[in-house]
């Protein structure tokens, strides 16, 4: 493996300051990512961030890449063909919890389930903010919002579990208080070889009164303190259920498996992007042959 | 033209596509036309298949509507097309199997049963007991014969066909084809004269196949799709060729992801494909307009089936061009083409990836069943392998200090901006679906700007004017003055040209034009040859005449008349030249059930209700007695014995079912 030159945060200084509410959890987050792009040394150039819609998935426009800004719920297949079609690129797609897990969780789990090799971080703010406070699939149960006024009957999402039994082979939780741990779990995921998913507490300081700053500081733990160990599947999922008084942060679970890109066998030949494009005469001609 | 059509009928999952194959492929070495339909339906086994293999030593444009030999593989085949063959020709058949009713077989028409056990005794005892699908080779041995191709071409077919499988399966097969050549030279009359073979060799191909043939040649590295007939073949083409022609091909979860990661790809730097049909693509469309506000070039193929909704999933349809026009919210460039046949599916695809990535927009290439998946003989030379590729703005390297800032979306007398792929230094920009600066930066939520909307909307759309002007417009096909001019677009020229020679042969001169470049429209061009035309006829498969609306509100110019056939299956060039006929007279269309309908309707009910134990055997118009509108009182016949089986009554006007009366039948 090459060495990594280490970039410093500056490089990813975007052309534009974010327009997110003063306090937003998503401030850490996009520092986090640049942190994390900074010490796998991923030049802009070969940096792509890939949103959908809401306000976290504004990030690309505030972070020197290459950025896509897609549809609501997309993201994930965007990137998809992005990656598939230069693997030379470090693709990080960022988002909120209505994007991932609500009107694009099918793409998520197919996703994972085919171990792509990119890097998912979800800002995970339990509520839709863009659209003024309405309940999100990782909302609490019982919490009052615009859409569920009476408190919210669904029980939520654990974004952790789903990751884990859906295949992913990277999946920790962050917090947006918690910076620099944040910044080393998403360069630890920009590193892994197959799907990351970073699931990330970015409380919504206008439209989320109850998981604040304050709620989350006072249940946080940190994985690493106590020597837990990421590889067991099963006791990955014990800890992925962990959520009341104390709710952990750090790697739950990570393995190495083989990846898409691995399989994809005309991928062998190199990135797609730099193949070379048409058919050879020979070729040309076998395929008329076959069809006489 | 000297010509034949021969029908193979059967139950699906009886082989007979491979018969029909192993037949074409014959003409095609032979150097011969042909242009095969299969009607068949969306059921793994059993159903009716119907497949019909037209051939001729001119180009062949559709399947005709005639029938001079049928091949019937089971009984309920055997009772349906033995009265549709023409005089002269033949109807063949398993004796051991089936067996042909006297009163079925028209005026002039041969009944050959092949005694399939007797003739094959021989090859059994040589190769052992037999397969029932090898029934199918004896047969087509006998078509052979009659229809005058001989055996050695299709001899070499099978040998190709079984090459993997070794010499004796070889050997197996054209020793069936001998027996059943052998055989019918002996005990039938052929049906044609002697043909001359110019041995120019010719493949046979689906529209879908030149199509995804199309796209490895003009570079396409990726293309992604989910199953969904009548475009599953595409998909099935990439990926039995993916490392042939090195795409990489990915099946997706829905086609939201089929459409996003295809734009993806697209931003990723390469040529990329996707394809469905009408539903798939109905998911698919607020993902055209994020690629026509991101300027990402992408081809996405819609292949209509009869719709709305499931609607008739193996069946032919023109129903979606509203769908295809309409897709997406917004306004935005995009392109929409329908080629019009196989030949122009490989032409159109190669053509639009070099539009796409100049143009830089979405493409939408609409086909339908019929022209995806009936294949045809084309000559080799429409498959050019000199494919010029031509992708347009595209910066490869940039110098910030000669060249300043890069700006993606930079305002141009073209509206063409310069395009780029992440992994080039110093152009670093965001694809938005939020509108956007020329640095790509939002102008939607806390920084509009509604002059820099103003100024990159007219940028986006000058895009439109100047590819109109790369593009041809539509040309009057026939005699310039003609009596009639018929206006049709996609698979259905192959009809309306026959249709138009029909009319003029009986006196009406007719020409016709083809609208294959839909958006952007030639609005100017078809507006002047439509005003000077004196009758203009739309023809479409579909109810609403959706082309001749689109005409209509691009160029102010009604149609005379329309003919619509919207019954899952293509039209046919008598019917066209008849509806022609009949809106000249000012006769008004016919739409109440027709004795064949009648029957066809009947067939329907005792299929799904009475498990065919029955069939109908004549149907008698009668007045409504009761019913509130006259009836077609349909006789049925047990199947077996042939004795009367009861009785059934459909509506003449509504095709409503009023009564029906089953005739105790003796069990044994």
């Amino acid at each position: 493996m090459a060495t990594v030159i280490e970039l410093p945060i500056e490089t990813y200084k975007g052309p534009v300051d974010p327009d997110w509410c003063p306090g937003c959890g998503d401030f850490g987050v996009l520092r986090s990512v640049q942190q994390a792009a900074g010490k796998c040394g991923v030049h802009p150039k070969d940096l792509v961030v890939v949103s959908g819609i809401g306000c976290s998935s504004n990030l690309p426009g505030f972070i020197h890449a290459y950025g896509i800004h897609s549809l609501h719920g997309r993201s994930v297949p965007v990137a998809t063909g992005a990656h598939l079609a230069n693997t030379d690129l470090k693709v990080v797609i960022t988002g909120g919890d209505g994007d991932g897990y609500g009107i694009g969780v099918g793409h998520l789990i197919h996703a994972m389930r085919r171990n792509l090799d990119v890097t998912y971080v979800v800002m995970d703010n339990q509520i839709y903010g863009l659209t003024t406070g309405q309940a999100s699939p990782t909302t609490a149960k019982g919490m009052k919002t615009k859409s569920t006024p009476a408190g919210n009957f669904e029980s939520p999402l654990n974004p952790l579990v789903l990751a884990i039994t859906s295949g992913a082979t990277y999946v920790a939780r962050g917090f947006s208080g918690e910076q620099k741990q944040l910044g080393d779990l998403i360069a630890g995921g920009i590193a892994h070889k197959g799907f990351a998913l970073i699931d990330v507490f970015s409380p919504c300081v206008t439209y989320n009164k109850v998981n604040t700053y304050p709620y989350f500081k006072e249940r946080v733990y940190k994985l690493e303190d106590e020597g837990y160990d990421p590889t067991d599947f099963y006791k990955a999922i014990e800890k992925a259920y962990e959520w009341g008084d104390r709710i952990p942060l750090g790697v739950v679970y990570k393995t190495e498996q083989e990846t898409y890109e691995d399989n994809e066998p005309v991928l062998k030949k190199g990135p797609l992007v730099k193949q070379k494009l048409g058919l050879p005469k020979n070729v040309h001609q076998e395929l008329i042959d076959e069809m006489i | 033209m000297q010509e034949v059509t021969i029908g193979i009928a059967g139950a699906a999952g009886d082989g007979l596509d491979k018969s029909g194959d192993t037949l074409a492929k014959t003409c095609g070495r032979l150097g011969l036309h042909v242009y095969a339909y299969n009607s068949y339906q969306s059921i793994i086994r059993g159903g009716h298949i119907w497949l019909r293999v037209r051939i001729g030593d001119k180009k062949v444009l559709n399947h005709g509507d005639n029938l001079n030999a049928v091949i019937c593989l089971n009984q309920d085949s055997l009772e349906r097309h033995a009265p549709e063959v023409n005089e002269g020709g033949v109807i063949i058949f398993n004796a051991d199997k089936l067996k042909l009713d006297p009163t079925l077989v028209p005026k002039g028409v041969q009944s050959l049963g092949l005694p399939m056990k007797e003739i094959c005794k021989e090859v059994e005892a040589e190769h052992g007991a037999l397969q029932p699908i090898m029934q199918n080779t004896v047969a087509v041995g006998a078509i052979l014969a009659l229809s005058k191709l001989g055996l050695e071409e299709a001899s070499s077919v099978m040998a190709d066909t079984f090459a993997h499988k070794g010499e004796k399966v070889i050997n197996l097969n054209v020793s069936l084809l001998k027996v059943g050549y052998e055989y019918a030279l002996k005990n039938a009359k052929e049906f044609t004269k002697e043909w001359t073979f110019s041995k120019k060799r010719r493949p046979f191909l689906t529209g879908n196949e030149a199509i995804a043939f199309g796209a490895a040649a003009a570079g396409c590295k990726f293309y992604s799709a989910y199953p969904m007939t009548p475009a599953s073949t595409i998909l099935h083409w990439m990926a039995n060729h993916a490392t042939k022609v090195d795409i990489c091909v990915k099946q997706c979860e829905d086609e939201l992801s089929v459409i996003n990661m295809a734009i993806g790809a697209g931003i990723g730097g390469v040529r990329s494909m996707c394809g469905t049909a009408g539903g798939g693509f109905a998911l698919m469309t607020e993902a055209i307009g994020m690629a026509g506000i991101m300027e990402v070039p992408v081809v996405c193929v819609e292949v209509q089936r009869g719709g709305p909704s499931t609607g008739l999933p193996t069946k032919t349809e023109q129903g979606d061009l509203f769908q295809v026009y309409g897709a997406s919210q917004g306004e935005f460039p995009k392109l929409i083409v329908a080629p019009r046949d196989i030949a122009d599916c490989y032409d159109t695809t190669v053509n639009v990836f070099n539009l796409a990535e100049k143009y830089q927009l979405p493409v939408v290439l609409i086909t339908d069943l019929l022209l995806s998946e009936h294949p045809e003989t084309v000559d080799p030379e429409a498959f050019y392998s000199d494919v010029k590729i031509n992708r347009g703005e595209l910066v490869t390297e940039w110098n910030p200090e000669k060249q300043g800032k890069f700006k993606r979306f930079k305002f141009t007398d073209s509206g063409i901006s310069p395009r780029v792929y992440p992994g080039t230094e110093h152009c670093n920009y965001v694809s938005a679906t939020d509108d956007h600066d020329e640095e790509s930066i939002l102008i939607s939520d806390m920084f509009t700007s509604p002059p820099i909307r103003r100024k990159i909307s007219e940028k986006r759309f000058r895009k439109m004017e100047n590819l109109l002007k790369e593009l041809p417009a539509p040309k009057l096909e026939g005699p310039a003055d003609a009596d009639v001019t018929l206006v049709c677009w996609g698979s259905t020229s192959g009809v309306v040209a026959e249709a138009a020679e029909l009319l003029t042969a009986q006196g009406v001169k007719t020409n016709f034009l083809v609208i294959k470049w839909i958006v952007p429209f030639h609005a100017k061009e078809v507006q002047e040859l439509l005003a000077k035309a004196k009758k203009k006829i739309s023809v479409e498969v579909n109810y609403t005449s959706q082309m001749a609306r689109y005409i209509k509100m691009e160029t102010g110019v009604s149609m005379d008349g329309h003919v619509n056939r919207y019954d899952g299956e293509p039209l046919e060039p008598k019917e066209v030249a008849g509806r022609v006929q009949d809106i000249l007279k000012g006769k008004k269309i016919d739409l109440d059930v027709s004795e064949d309908d009648a029957k066809e309707m009947a067939y329907h009910y005792l299929r799904t209700h009475y498990a065919e134990k029955l069939r109908p055997v004549r149907a008698v118009r009668e007045s409504a007695n009761g019913q509130g509108e006259p009836v077609w009182n349909i006789e049925l016949a047990e199947r077996v014995t042939g004795k009367r089986g009861g009785k059934m009554k459909i509506g003449v006007h509504t095709g409503a079912t009023y009564h029906f009366e089953k005739e105790p039948v003796e069990s044994k």
